[in-house]
């Protein structure tokens, strides 16, 4: 008799009950998607036997994860077919549209010193239409504005020296979107760990977490990225800091697909990387933190549970925190995926799949009709404020907003 | 039928179909009989290896000559039913390198390109095997399907004019003067005399009770060989223990499973019919085969089952017992003239059992004809890639190309038979990857009678969950095709007894999860243990 009987292809757990094609929201927009039980388990001893099994339809998976939160038996269904698009994915028929919207880093490196003409061409119908027409970018799409000064410009210029005054710190991975396109979020950050008695460092090197560039197949420009983030954690937390986020997909990223799509080891600092309501909730739970509100805030607000939250069970400390602050009226929206999964619903042959999938979300906020929707990922943001004209904001901004000055 | 064949062949495994398919090849009037499916006996119950001969090269020496040279056909004429993986003869270190050293000079002279590795690159490229190998040897050992090449030999028999009858026993042979003329048959229908020139006996271990009734005597010793089937792939490739044969040291990769063999036990007639693993023989096999795959100590077994294999003893006793190729002509050796037996052999030497039983008849029957058998492709397997192309087009991501690539890897040119199109695009078992294509092409050109001959044409339910997805919509299904919709709940009742022999040896872990699963399904039944 054996121990056990589950080997490292972690699908043999697979009884086929298929709750995951119940929950994968792919499935119910295109019939051409075979879904997550075949998609992962079923395919996978095929594509052992032989890569030829590889099936193209792969590519509609959002990597929502929502089939592992369902599975009774612990499968790892959307790593199973992540891991399979990385290893069998046939060529990109528009490999530099995705080589753009994968480099995330690369990109905005180039765009920043150019923001405000960035800014000003690319949403041009003329533009848009070489875009849509040549590269596949869908021309229903508005790029996020990339900022005139990055992040880490402004926190090297204007903050850190600041910061030096706190006895304690931790240690902010701001992500792409943050120092690029929305500096605010990351000042929003700043200030809400400064009004908490935290002083804010930086990753001695920060990339990319990743996420788009494993998503668009780009597996070892991902794990280099990842091994300079990996040894940046491990020296922030070896010095006794935690490490935050405020975006809930780098999060899952560097938590968890580091070690089970990238197969990195991510021990040295996995424990502590959080995200920084959770963290901060924590805080003030311990009574560590006590954090000082306005009267007169007050702020209607819809949470949306971004499918990466919901994957780490997080949802709760945001939720929970944004309750603490007064005068805010907070409708917790029913879990569904927005559609846009990263850099997926940029795609054009995506759109509509894209949108089909947002639809119940974008009812249900209408419905609740806030000023604004809270959530933790910036793709989410994008994706929602695209196809509701309600703005996202991340939690950490509302608290800031509502912090006592 | 007609009224009087050439050539009757009893028995409708790997050696009946293919001693059907020579003998019809050469223009004789052929009958084939099988008294349940074809491939139901030992000919469906092995490990699905071709055998490149090295593990004879040693001591058998004619046998090893025998495979490789069959090896290299059956790579040719049946390229639908050998997938050419490759094999490994590895060496650990209680095993030392002295067998290895004779052993690859043993497989030189037998014609088998066997090649020394670097134990290094041969842990690196197939990183299954256990990593404290002291020496690998590479030969050209291969997977094989034993029911697709029985069909394949089948189908090719009847479209050069043989006949098969199946589902109908031999119950005595028809005699006149001393000579077997024919036989008497038993089915649903009654029984009947079919009149034959020659008749041959190639039903496993079977013949000898047929022969008895003929009046001849053949010593058969039935030894019983138990295989268990984990849920993947563990290596792409055949390994093999370097060392004098012994039970469990060979794994083959089948389809998208891995099989684990064998144990060896003699066994009474009497348990033929119905074998059962014992939870000794899996103990055997687990222990053994970590050994050659450590990662097999936690690899979810889906199954177990076991074979018989038909072992000739003419010098009486077991340890003489011959595994190779035994063709006896009844009229010289025992005054019986019209009644000839094939038996002893390998899947692998089939082809070459059914030449030399075919040569023998022709001369028999006078008839000057010479085998094709090894030059023309198998039904299935003649190379037309171009065409076959155009049914797989998966990568257009259609949901109508579903199963289509299994199916053309299970039926090779046939699958163009099949029409994925329509309700043909419904995929039935999802782990095996069957349509309603497949399913319904099966049901016309092999004429199942159940869900459990379905499954020995398609692979239905063969997969991780053994039907327990698939069942009652494939029992719905055949039940539709078959004309009989009242008998779907007896299809799926049927199926799932015999799903349920083949789990209760390894019923632990994932699969007793599994079992449970299926149980809470389909309602708790008492199954026959």
């Amino acid at each position: 008799m054996q121990e056990n009987s589950l080997s490292v292809f972690n699908f043999e757990a697979c009884q086929k009950c298929s709750i995951c094609n119940t929950v994968c929201p792919m499935m119910a927009a295109n019939p051409s998607y075979p879904g997550p039980k075949k998609a992962g388990p079923d395919q996978e001893r095929y594509r052992l036997k032989d890569p030829a099994f590889y099936d193209y339809a792969l590519k509609y998976c959002l990597s929502c994860k929502r089939c592992e939160v369902a599975c009774p038996s612990g499968v790892q269904v959307a790593d199973i077919i992540q891991k399979a698009r990385l290893e069998h994915a046939p060529s990109s028929k528009h490999p530099m549209r995705d080589a753009m919207l994968a480099h995330t880093d690369f990109m905005g490196t180039l765009a920043s010193p150019f923001a405000g003409l960035v800014n000003e061409v690319l949403p041009l119908r003329p533009v848009k239409a070489v875009l849509d027409g040549a590269f596949g970018i869908d021309a229903r799409r508005t790029f996020p504005k990339y900022s005139s000064e990055k992040f880490t410009t402004w926190f090297h210029r204007k903050t850190e020296k600041e910061q030096a005054r706190f006895d304690r710190f931790v240690t902010y991975f701001h992500g792409c979107y943050v120092n690029y396109n929305y500096p605010q979020l990351a000042k929003d950050f700043v200030k809400v760990m400064n009004a908490a008695g935290y002083g804010v460092h930086l990753l001695e090197k920060e990339r990319c977490c990743g996420v788009a560039l494993v998503a668009n197949n780009f597996g070892r420009q991902a794990v280099r990225q990842a091994k300079v983030n990996i040894a940046s954690m491990e020296k922030a937390v070896a010095g006794g800091e935690e490490v935050l986020t405020t975006s809930s997909s780098c999060t899952y990223m560097m938590r968890n697909d580091y070690s089970e799509v990238l197969n990195l080891p991510t021990d040295g600092y996995r424990d502590s990387l959080s995200l920084a309501c959770k963290w901060l909730y924590g805080k003030i739970q311990s009574g560590d933190v006590k954090l000082r509100f306005r009267k007169d805030f007050r702020m209607k607000l819809s949470y949306h549970t971004a499918c990466h939250m919901q994957r780490l069970g997080w949802q709760t400390y945001t939720i929970e925190l944004l309750k603490l602050v007064p005068g805010v009226e907070l409708t917790v929206l029913d879990q569904n995926c927005c559609g846009i999964a990263g850099t997926f619903g940029f795609k054009k042959e995506n759109y509509p799949y894209s949108q089909k999938v947002g639809s119940v979300l974008f009812e249900d906020i209408r419905r609740s009709n806030p000023q604004a929707v809270v959530t933790e990922c910036e793709t989410c943001k994008w994706q929602i404020e695209m196809s509701t004209g309600i703005p996202v904001l991340n939690p950490i901004s509302v608290i800031a907003a509502a912090l006592e000055d | 039928m007609i009224k009087e064949y050439d050539v009757i062949i009893v028995g409708g495994g790997i050696t009946g179909a293919c001693t059907a398919r020579d003998c019809a090849l050469r223009g004789l009037k052929t009958l084939l009989i099988e008294r349940e499916d074809l491939c139901d006996g030992a000919s469906g119950r092995n490990h699905g290896l071709l055998h490149s001969g090295a593990r004879y090269a040693v001591n058998d020496p004619e046998g090893a000559r025998e495979c490789i040279r069959e090896n290299l056909i059956l790579k040719k004429i049946a390229s639908n039913c050998v997938e050419a993986t490759g094999g490994l003869f590895i060496s650990l270190p209680e095993d030392g390198l002295d067998w290895q050293a004779k052993f690859v000079t043993k497989c030189r002279e037998a014609g088998i390109d066997a090649r020394i590795l670097d134990p290094e690159k041969v842990k690196r490229e197939v990183p299954a095997v256990n990593q404290s190998i002291i020496g690998a040897v590479s030969v050209p050992d291969a997977s094989v399907d034993p029911f697709r090449l029985t069909d394949a030999n089948a189908l090719d028999a009847v479209r050069h004019g043989a006949d098969i009858l199946k589902f109908c026993s031999v119950e005595d042979f028809v005699r006149e003067s001393g000579r077997v003329v024919g036989v008497r048959v038993r089915n649903a229908g009654g029984t009947q005399e079919i009149r034959g020139r020659e008749v041959v006996l190639a039903a496993g271990i079977w013949a000898a009770r047929l022969a008895e009734k003929a009046g001849v005597h053949i010593s058969m010793l039935p030894s019983k060989g138990s295989l268990l089937v984990f849920g993947h792939r563990v290596a792409d490739i055949v390994i093999n223990r370097c060392r004098k044969p012994s039970n469990a040291d060979i794994i083959v990769p089948d389809d998208a499973v891995s099989v684990l063999g064998t144990t060896s036990d003699k066994v009474p007639f009497e348990d033929c019919d119905d074998m059962r693993v014992t939870a000794a023989e899996v103990e055997v096999l687990l222990k053994e085969g970590v050994q050659l795959v450590p990662s097999l100590a936690h690899t979810r077994i889906i199954r177990a089952y076991a074979g018989v294999r038909p072992l000739v003893s003419e010098g009486g006793d077991g340890r003489s017992a011959s595994r190779g190729i035994v063709l006896l002509d009844h009229e010289t050796r025992d005054g019986v003239p019209g009644l000839i037996t094939i038996t002893g052999g390998k899947l692998t030497t089939a082809r070459l059992m059914a030449e030399m039983t075919a040569d023998l008849v022709c001369s028999k029957l006078g008839v000057n004809a010479k085998c094709r058998t090894a030059q023309l492709p198998l039904t299935g397997s003649e190379t037309a890639e171009r065409k076959v192309s155009k049914v797989i087009d998966h990568k257009l991501g259609n949901k109508a190309q579903e199963g289509t690539l299994a199916a053309v890897g299970r039926h090779g040119s046939e699958s163009l038979k099949m029409d994925f199109k329509g309700p043909g695009a419904e995929l039935v078992c999802e782990c095996e990857q069957v349509t309603r294509a497949e399913i319904a092409y099966s049901i016309k050109e092999f004429g199942v009678r159940n869900l459990q001959d379905l499954r020995r044409h398609t692979r239905i339910g063969m997969g991780t969950c053994q039907g327990s997805h698939c069942v009652r919509r494939a029992a719905e299904i055949l039940a539709e095709e078959l004309g009989c919709p009242d008998r779907a709940g007896e299809f799926l009742n049927d199926y799932l007894q015999e799903r349920w022999k083949g789990m209760t040896p390894v019923l632990w872990g994932e699969t007793l999860r599994e079992a449970e699963f299926m149980r809470n399904r389909y309602g708790r039944k008492d199954y026959e243990i």
